[in-house]
């Protein structure tokens, strides 16, 4: 759900990252907050464990520009990826506008995507929402790693209506403009079809 | 699906008085209003040492993760959450089922005092909201809203936002 205020001429959005645990999902948000000018970006904030794993949410504020004069906004989240934080997982969907969904490209990890996909779809359902008609990116992360699996595969195996979807590797930055671009773009013109 | 929420000038003229009144009359620190999925709609009060824009996020967190609880338990919604500081407190409270009202004060006011001038507070936002989903339901139908940002919106516009 965005918010359009006409008063402070701004428009701000939700884009959800979402993934099995460890896909890379803060690391995103993390790279996007380094290479950003101080004066786009707010506070990344992480609710994570001592072990640096998302508890609830990270949170990245970013003021990208204007628009015809209104000041475009993107709030950025993660969910925690961990199976039994589901719970948190749901609440963090609620408003979204768009998702990028984060796969784990190591072939060990094909059946958490498959299984984080599933829980994807079914919490957004509960919310009302169907994935097939939000924006909608997905990035096929560490592609730098050994032991992944082919992006054919994974393109069959994850993306069935073939969506944009991205080579990542989150940690030098590969990529992660590139679906942020993606999915940003796609609320945008999703807005535009309403407004 | 929920509604996209869109405030025209009048509307927020209206709720900045009432954010205003709040904030004299619980003689608060800062009062803001969130929306339930963490954008800041409005503050009044000395908001320029806080990130206002993180303690948006984190209260609508806060009460979401809050209403997963009350639905465990079978109950609705817990309405108020409050939370004592050495310094400052802070009081958060559900409006209408849409927006979060936040007061942050210290020992120049008391949770008495917060808590009344936030039940007052509260009926006039509800209406207030009220009023901007009707209107915002009208235009829909009638496929109006004056001067769109997206009205002219082009594939260069939004690439720019990106350079």
């Amino acid at each position: 759900m965005s918010f359009i205020n006409y008063s402070s001429r701004e428009i701000n959005c939700k884009i959800v990252y979402y993934g099995p645990g460890l896909c890379g999902k803060t690391t995103n948000l993390q790279f996007v907050y380094k290479k950003t000018n101080p004066e786009q970006k707010g506070k990344l904030i992480s609710l994570a464990t001592e072990t640096e794993r998302t508890l609830f949410f990270d949170f990245l504020p970013l003021a990208l520009g204007d628009i015809k004069g209104f000041k475009v906004r993107f709030h950025l989240y993660t969910v925690p990826g961990q199976v039994f934080y589901a719970a948190s997982r749901k609440l963090i969907l609620k408003g979204v506008d768009g998702v990028v969904f984060v796969a784990d490209s190591q072939i060990e990890r094909m059946e958490a995507n498959i299984e984080s996909l599933d829980d994807l779809r079914i919490n957004l359902a509960e919310q009302g929402y169907e994935l097939d008609k939000l924006p909608y990116t997905i990035q096929y992360n560490k592609r730098d790693l050994s032991n992944v699996a082919p992006v054919e595969n994974m393109n069959s195996l994850l993306n069935p209506r073939n969506v944009p979807s991205f080579e990542g590797c989150a940690v030098t930055g590969v990529g992660v403009f590139e679906t942020l671009k993606n999915v940003a773009k796609q609320v945008l013109i999703e807005l535009k079809k309403h407004y | 699906m929920s509604s996209d929420l869109v405030m025209y000038e009048e509307e927020f003229q209206k709720i900045d008085e009432e954010l205003q009144k709040l904030f004299q009359q619980a003689s608060a620190k800062v009062v803001f209003l969130v929306d339930k999925n963490g954008q800041l709609i409005a503050s009044a009060g000395e908001t320029r040492e806080i990130d206002t824009t993180s303690l948006a996020s984190l209260t609508a967190g806060n009460i979401a993760a809050t209403g997963g609880i009350a639905r465990l338990l079978g109950e609705k919604e817990f309405t108020i959450l409050f939370h004592e500081g050495e310094k400052d407190n802070i009081h958060i409270s559900l409006i209408g089922q849409r927006v979060i009202l936040v007061v942050i004060f210290d020992k120049r006011s008391s949770l008495g005092l917060v808590r009344l001038r936030v039940k007052k507070a509260s009926e006039s936002l509800v209406r207030i909201f009220n009023e901007i989903t009707s209107k915002a339901e009208k235009d829909k139908s009638e496929g109006k809203l004056d001067d769109s940002p997206f009205a002219e919106i082009s594939d260069e516009d939004i690439d720019n936002l990106f350079k």
